[in-house]
C-alpha cells in the first residue's frame, strides 16, 4: 500500500518542491487574468480534495459535490452584497428591487455578520452533507444508488435555487467583483492577489488536514469500507458514522472551496450546481490519482488550466479532449496518472520506449511486495 | 370526472415519455448493471435519425409519395442506429468494466460527451456514414463462416469487412451529402423535426382533446414495453439473457455464450433508447443536449420501480408522470377549491413547473428512504454485493 | 525536470496556436498602417451556441465590411481592425471569465458579446470594475444602466409596450384575458411583471403565468393550465428561450391552442431565424414584436440581407438580433472616429449622440446608452417571415421602466454628471 508509506519518495518532494516554488514565483511571472485563474484553480483542488476522501478513501462517488461548493460560496457573496448595499433602495441588495422584494428574507440577516459568514461557509455544507449523508447511509444505500441519489439531490438543489429569484436572484446569481471588502473593491487586483495567497495557503491546509484524517486508524476504517463495507460491519465498527463525518468533512472542504472559488470568479449561480460541474470535479480526482490526495490537487489545477487553454485555441475540441480522458483514465489508468507513476510506471513507459532496457530483464525479481518497482 | 380524465391523460402522457425513454436504461442497468450515462446521447441519435430520414423522404422523389409515413421507418432506423452505436459501445469500452459500475459510470458520461460533441462538430451526412460502416463491420461477421474468421486468413477477412464496410459508409456519406445539402455541413444549430400532417391536431372526445402526437407516443411507448416483454418471457435469448443476470458462471457453464448475450441486451438496450429519441423529437426540436435533459429522470424511474423489474419501471414512470401533472398544474387546488389556507399556499407555491420539479425529487428521495430498493425490490441474495 | 521542461514547452506552443488562430480571423487585404484587436464573446458551445454563433458570423462579417472600406481611421491612421472571438460555453461564469481575459491580457478597447441577461449580468461587475466596455446587442428586460455597458437592443419599452397594446386593443382577441409563458429567469420573469402592470392599465386581466425551467422541455402542466385559464382563446405571451420554444408550439397546436380556436401568442423571443428552425406551419397566426424584420421594404435592410446571405450562405436569414449586432459594430466604429482615440472613457462620449442608418432605419445613441428605435408588430406568415401590420415611430428607450412598480419615475443620464445611473425625473 503505497499511499500510506510515511516515507515521502523523490517524486513526492520533488512534486512539493515544483508546487511552492511555483506558488511563490507566480504572482510575479503571470499575468493578472492568469494569476486569478490560478487562484481559482487552487480553491477547486480544495473541494477535489474533499471528494478524494471521500470517493478515493471511501469508495463513495458523490455526484452532487456541487451542492456544497455552491452553498458556499453562496453564504461568501451575500455577506458581501450585504456590506455593500448601503446604498441602494431599502439598504438590501440591488436585485430585490427587480422582484419587487422591500424587505430582506430573514434567513439572510444572520450573513450581515462576518464572524458568522466565515463559520457558515464551511459549517452549513458540512451540516447539509452530514444531514443528507446520514439518511442515505442509513438505509444502506450505496455505490451506484448513492450516486445516482446524490445527483438527484443536485437537480433539486439546483432546480430550487434557479427557480427563486425572490430569494436568491434564481439563473443570475450573485456577484461580489464590485462589492466592498476592508474598504477594497473585491474584484480589484490587490485583492484578487490577497485571494490567491489565501487559497494557496488554504490548499496546502487543507492537504495536511485530509492527511492527518487518513493518517490512521480512522483512515483505515475509511478504505475498509471501501473494500468491503460488511466486513467492517462485522468486527463491530458501525460504518453509518464514519460514512457520515467524511461526507460532512468532504461538504464542509467543498463550501470552502466554492466560498474561494467564487469571491475569485466574481459571481456565484446556480450554474455551480449543473451536472457536468459535479462529475468534472470526481474527474479531477481520477485523473490525478483517486486515494493519493496529491493526485486530487494536480488534477484540478492542470485540468482546469488545459481546459481554459484549449477552450481559448479551440472551443469545440474541449469536450472531445475531456470525453477521451474520461475513457482513457477510466480503461487505461484506472489508478490515476499520479497513481500509475507510483507504481513504477515512469520506468514501464522508459522501457517502453526503449531506454531503461535493462531494468525489466526479470521483472519478477525488481518489484517488491507493493507492488513498486526498486530503483 | 372530465378534470380526473384530463389529468390522467396528462399523466400517462408525461409517464409514457419517461417510460419509453427508461425502458432502454432499465434493462441495460437493472439486466447488466451498467450505468450508461450515454443513454441520453443514444436517444439523441435516434431523434437525430427521425430528422434525416424526414430529410431523406422530403428530397428522394421516388420516397415522396411515402413522406405520411416517415415516423415509422424512422423507429425501425431509430433503433438500429442507436443500437450499433450501442453495440459498438459495449464492445470497445463498457466490455473492459463489468463488474465496476462507478468506472463505468464516469467512462460513458465520456462517451456521452463526445457524442454530443460529434454531432455539432461533424456534418450529419458523414455522421451517418461513420454508422453505416459501423453496422455492417459490426454485423459481417455474422454472415461469414467461423472456420474463415478463426483460420490463419481470419484478420485479414476481418480487415476486409471492415474496409468494405468502411467503402460503404463513405459512399452513404457522399450520397447524402449531395442529395440532402443541409447534411452537408456541421451546425450547432438544433434541428426540427415536423409531424406529418396525420399526426398533428388533436382528436377531441368527450369534450377534451387528445393531441395526436401524445397518443402515437403512448401507442409507441406501449407497444415498445410488450415486446420486450415478450421478447424476455418467450423467446429462447430472453430466456439467455434472464439466465445470465441472474447466474452468470453458471449460465456460462451450461454453454450459453455470455458474451453474446452481453452484446446482445445492450444492443436492445442501446436500440430503445433510439426509439425514445424517435418520441422525443416529435415532441420538441432535435439538439446535442436533447437526451442529456432526460437522463436524470431516467435514472430516478428506473431505481424508484426497484432495479430489475419492468412492471416496477412502469409503475414508477406514470406515477411520476401524474405527480407532475398534479403538482405542476395546480390541478390539487381545482380539485379541491377549498382546502385550508396554509396547505393550499403550499401547494402554490409548488404549482410550478421549476418547482413541480424540485418536489417530485424530493419526493423520490423521501420514499427511497422507506423503500431503498425501490417499490419492488430485487429478491435473492446477488442484491447486497 | 526534463519532463517538465518539455511541458512548458508545450504550453507555449499551445498558447502561440492560440494566439495565431485567434488573431488569423480577418483578410489582410488592403493597406493599413496599424491594426486594432476587439473581443468577440458569444457561446460558440453548449445550448446558446445555437443562437449566438449567429451574432458571431455577423459581427464578423461587419468587421470585414469596415476593413474593405478602409478600415477605422484614427487621428489620421487608418487602422486594421481584428478580432479574437472567445467561447462563453453557455455558462454564466465563463462570461466573467473571458471578459477578465479579453481585457487584462488581450487588452481589447472594446468587447461585443452576450446574449442572456444572466451572461450580461455576470459580466457586468467585470467591466465596471475594471472600467471596460461592452457592447450587448439583444433585446432586454432593461432595469440596469451601466457606464460600461452599451445596450443596442430593445428595452420593454420598445418591444413589449407596443406590443401588449396592440395585442389588447387592435388584435383579433382584443379585450381578451392574458396568460404568460416565458423560461425561468430574469428576462422573462421582469417583462412579465411589466406586462402585467401594463395590462392592468389597459383595464385588463392577467389569469395566470408560468415558467419552465431552461432546458427543460416538458410543456404539458403549462398546457393544462392556460386551458383551464383561458377556456375559450385569448392572448398568450410568449418569452421562452430558444429550443423550448419549438416544444410549446408544436405540442400547444395539438391540444388545440391555435388562432383558428382564438388563442394568439405575441412572441418576444421569436424572429426569422427561430420561425426557420420551428416550422412556419406552427407559428402562422401567431405575432412577433421587433425593431428589425427581414422583410423591411427598404434598400438597407435588402443589403443587409443581401450581404450576410452572400457571406454566410443562401439559406440564412437574418434578424433583429443580428441587426443590433451589426449596428453596434459600425456605432463603435463612428464613436471611435469621432473621439479620435480608442480610449474608452473618450470613446463613450463620442458615442452619445452616434447617429446611423440601420437596416431597421434610423437609429441614434442616446444619453442612457441605449438606442432611439422604430418598433415593428409583425403577423407570422407562411413563408416564414412577418407580414408587418404596424410601425411606430421612432420610440426613445426607458432604461428604467415606467410601468414597473420599483422604477416609475426614474430615469438615467450619463451625459449628466449629476444625474447617472438612476435619478429621479
Amino acid at each position: 500500500m503505497s499511499i500510506f508509506s510515511t516515507k515521502k519518495s523523490w517524486i513526492h518532494l520533488t512534486l512539493w518542491v515544483l508546487i511552492i516554488a511555483l506558488i511563490i514565483a507566480a504572482p510575479t511571472l503571470l499575468p493578472v487574468f492568469r494569476l486569478n485563474l490560478l487562484g481559482r484553480y487552487l480553491s477547486l483542488a480544495i473541494v477535489a480534495l474533499g471528494v478524494d476522501l471521500i470517493w478515493g478513501f471511501t469508495g463513495m462517488l458523490s455526484l452532487g459535490q456541487g451542492i456544497f461548493f455552491a452553498l458556499g460560496g453562496y453564504c461568501a457573496a451575500m455577506f458581501l452584497q450585504l456590506n455593500s448595499s448601503g446604498e441602494f433602495p431599502n439598504g438590501i441588495p440591488e436585485f430585490f428591487g427587480l422582484y419587487g422584494v422591500e424587505k430582506l428574507p430573514f434567513f439572510w440577516e444572520p450573513f450581515k455578520s462576518s464572524i458568522f459568514t466565515l463559520i457558515s461557509i464551511w459549517l452549513l455544507p458540512a451540516i447539509i452533507a452530514g444531514l443528507l449523508g446520514y439518511l442515505v447511509f442509513r438505509n444502506r444505500i450505496k455505490g451506484v444508488y448513492f450516486s445516482i441519489l446524490t445527483q438527484a439531490a443536485l437537480l433539486v438543489f439546483f432546480n430550487f435555487f434557479n427557480g427563486q429569484q425572490k430569494l436568491i436572484n434564481g439563473t443570475n446569481g450573485l456577484k461580489t467583483d464590485v462589492t466592498q471588502l476592508f474598504g477594497q473593491m473585491v474584484g480589484s487586483e490587490i485583492m484578487q492577489r490577497w485571494f490567491f495567497w489565501i487559497s494557496a495557503v488554504l490548499v496546502i491546509l487543507a492537504w495536511f488536514f485530509a492527511k492527518w484524517i487518513v493518517r490512521d486508524r480512522f483512515g483505515n476504517i475509511l478504505i475498509g469500507i471501501r473494500d468491503d463495507e460488511a466486513r467492517v460491519r462485522f468486527t463491530g465498527y458501525n460504518p453509518v458514522i464514519f460514512k457520515t463525518i467524511i461526507f460532512s468533512i468532504a461538504g464542509g472542504l467543498a463550501g470552502i472551496s466554492g466560498a474561494l472559488y467564487t469571491v475569485q470568479s466574481g459571481i456565484v449561480s446556480p450554474q455551480f450546481m449543473t451536472v457536468p460541474f459535479s462529475i468534472e470535479m470526481v474527474v479531477w480526482v481520477a485523473v490525478g490519482g483517486r486515494g493519493t490526495l496529491l493526485g486530487a490537487i494536480l488534477g484540478a489545477v492542470f485540468i482546469n488550466y488545459a481546459k481554459s487553454l484549449v477552450s481559448e485555441a479551440l472551443p469545440a475540441s474541449w469536450m472531445f479532449i475531456q470525453g477521451g480522458l474520461f475513457i482513457l483514465v477510466v480503461t487505461a489508468l484506472p489508478e490515476g496518472v499520479l497513481g500509475w507513476i507510483r507504481k513504477g510506471g515512469l520506468k514501464k513507459l522508459l522501457f517502453l520506449i526503449g531506454i531503461n532496457k535493462k531494468l525489466e530483464t526479470y521483472p519478477s525479481l525488481e518489484i517488491n511486495e507493493q507492488g513498486e518497482v526498486k530503483s | 370526472m372530465q378534470l380526473l380524465l384530463e389529468s390522467l391523460f396528462n399523466g400517462v402522457a408525461i409517464g409514457s415519455v419517461l417510460l419509453v425513454a427508461a425502458l432502454g436504461l432499465a434493462i441495460v442497468f437493472g439486466l447488466m448493471g451498467v450505468i450508461n450515462l450515454a443513454h441520453g446521447e443514444l436517444m439523441m441519435l435516434g431523434a437525430y435519425s427521425t430528422y434525416i430520414i424526414q430529410l431523406i423522404f422530403k428530397q428522394v422523389s421516388f420516397l415522396k409519395p411515402f413522406y405520411d409515413s416517415y415516423v415509422i421507418v424512422a423507429i425501425g432506423i431509430a433503433f438500429l442506429v442507436s443500437g450499433t452505436v450501442g453495440i459498438f459501445l459495449e464492445r470497445t469500452v463498457i466490455r473492459r468494466l463489468y463488474g465496476s459500475p462507478l468506472e463505468t459510470l464516469l467512462a460513458t458520461w465520456g462517451v456521452s460527451l463526445i457524442l454530443q460533441q460529434f454531432v455539432r462538430s461533424v456534418p450529419l451526412a458523414y455522421a451517418s456514414g461513420l454508422v453505416v460502416a459501423l453496422f455492417f463491420g459490426l454485423l459481417s461477421p455474422l454472415f461469414i463462416s467461423d472456420d474463415l474468421l478463426s483460420g490463419p486468413k481470419g484478420k485479414l477477412i476481418r480487415a476486409c469487412t471492415w474496409g468494405f464496410s468502411a467503402l460503404l459508409g463513405v459512399a452513404t456519406g457522399g450520397i447524402l451529402s449531395s442529395l440532402v445539402s443541409k447534411l452537408s455541413r456541421a451546425s450547432a444549430r438544433n434541428v426540427d423535426v415536423t409531424a406529418p400532417s396525420w399526426m398533428r391536431g388533436g382528436i377531441d372526445f368527450v369534450g377534451i382533446t387528445f393531441p395526436k402526437t401524445r397518443l402515437l407516443i403512448i401507442l409507441i411507448t406501449v407497444i415498445s414495453v410488450l415486446v420486450v416483454i415478450f421478447f424476455l418471457d418467450k423467446t429462447a435469448w430472453g430466456m439467455r439473457i434472464r439466465a445470465v443476470t441472474q447466474n452468470r458462471p453458471m449460465s456460462d457453464c451450461l454453454g450459453i455464450s455470455t458474451e453474446t448475450v452481453d452484446i446482445i441486451t445492450f444492443g436492445i438496450g442501446s436500440g430503445l433508447a433510439g426509439v425514445a429519441g424517435v418520441a422525443v423529437s416529435l415532441l420538441g426540436s432535435v439538439g446535442p443536449n436533447v437526451g442529456g435533459n432526460y437522463i436524470v429522470g431516467c435514472f430516478m424511474v428506473v431505481v424508484l420501480g426497484g432495479v430489475g423489474n419492468l412492471l416496477g419501471t412502469i409503475l414508477a414512470s406514470f406515477s411520476i408522470g401524474i405527480m407532475t401533472d398534479l403538482i405542476g398544474a395546480g390541478r390539487l387546488l381545482t380539485i379541491w377549491p377549498d382546502m385550508p389556507s396554509p396547505l393550499a399556499s403550499i401547494i402554490d407555491f409548488f404549482a410550478t413547473t421549476s418547482m413541480a420539479r424540485v418536489m417530485i425529487f424530493a419526493l423520490i428521495v423521501i420514499f427511497l428512504q422507506f423503500r431503498p430498493t425501490g417499490m419492488f425490490p430485487q429478491k435473492g441474495r446477488m442484491v447486497e454485493s | 525536470m526534463k519532463l517538465s521542461k518539455r511541458i512548458f514547452a508545450g504550453l507555449a506552443t499551445a498558447s502561440l496556436a492560440v494566439t495565431v488562430t485567434a488573431c488569423g480571423g480577418s483578410d489582410s487585404s488592403g493597406n493599413f498602417d496599424d491594426t486594432v484587436t476587439v473581443g468577440i464573446l458569444h457561446s460558440l458551445s453548449g445550448t446558446m451556441a445555437i443562437s449566438e454563433s449567429t451574432l458571431v458570423d455577423t459581427e464578423k462579417m461587419a468587421i470585414e465590411e469596415i476593413n474593405a472600406a478602409g478600415g477605422v481611421t484614427v487621428d489620421g491612421k487608418s487602422y486594421k481592425i481584428e478580432y479574437i472571438v472567445e467561447d462563453g460555453a453557455s455558462d454564466w461564469p465563463t462570461f466573467a471569465e473571458k471578459s477578465k481575459k479579453l481585457i487584462d491580457q488581450d487588452g481589447v478597447p472594446v468587447v461585443f458579446g452576450g446574449w442572456t441577461s444572466a451572461s450580461r449580468k455576470a459580466m457586468l461587475p467585470v467591466y465596471e470594475s475594471k472600467d471596460a466596455f461592452l457592447y450587448y446587442p439583444i433585446q432586454y428586460e432593461a432595469q440596469e444602466c451601466s457606464n460600461n455597458i452599451f445596450y443596442t437592443g430593445a428595452t420593454p419599452n420598445q418591444q413589449s409596450e407596443p406590443a401588449t397594446d396592440f395585442m389588447y386593443k387592435r388584435s383579433p382577441a382584443a379585450g381578451g384575458d392574458f396568460f404568460l409563458v416565458g423560461s425561468d429567469y430574469v428576462f422573462p420573469r421582469t417583462s412579465n411583471t411589466i406586462t402585467k402592470a401594463q395590462v392592468k392599465q389597459l383595464g385588463g386581466k392577467v389569469v395566470g403565468e408560468d415558467y419552465l425551467p431552461l432546458g427543460n422541455t416538458e410543456v404539458a402542466p403549462i398546457i393544462s393550465k392556460i386551458k383551464v385559464a383561458l377556456p375559450d382563446g385569448g392572448i398568450i405571451v410568449n418569452t421562452l428561450n430558444g429550443d423550448q420554444n419549438v416544444a410549446f408550439f408544436k405540442q400547444i397546436q395539438d391540444a388545440g391552442i391555435t388562432p383558428s380556436n382564438g388563442y394568439y401568442v405575441m412572441n418576444y423571443s421569436i424572429a426569422e431565424e427561430e420561425i426557420s428552425t420551428i416550422g412556419p406551419e406552427f407559428l402562422e397566426g401567431h405575432y412577433g414584436a421587433w425593431n428589425y424584420m427581414m422583410s423591411i421594404d427598404t434598400p438597407a435592410s435588402k443589403k443587409f440581407a443581401k450581404s450576410f446571405k452572400k457571406r454566410w450562405g443562401s439559406d440564412r436569414v437574418v434578424a433583429d438580433p443580428q441587426e443590433s449586432a451589426y449596428n453596434m459594430v459600425y456605432l463603435w466604429k463612428q464613436a471611435v472616429e469621432d473621439a479620435g482615440t480608442f480610449d474608452d472613457n473618450a470613446v463613450r462620449e463620442a458615442l452619445v449622440g452616434q447617429t446611423f442608418d440601420a437596416p431597421q432605419g434610423p437609429v441614434e445613441v442616446m444619453a442612457n446608452h441605449h438606442l432611439s428605435q422604430t418598433v415593428r408588430i409583425g403577423e407570422i406568415n407562411a413563408e416564414g417571415g412577418f407580414t408587418i401590420l404596424e410601425e411606430t415611430g421612432v420610440v426613445e428607450p426607458q432604461a428604467w421602466n415606467q410601468k414597473h412598480p420599483s422604477s416609475k419615475g426614474y430615469a438615467c443620464d450619463w451625459t449628466d454628471p449629476k444625474k447617472g445611473e438612476k435619478y429621479r425625473m
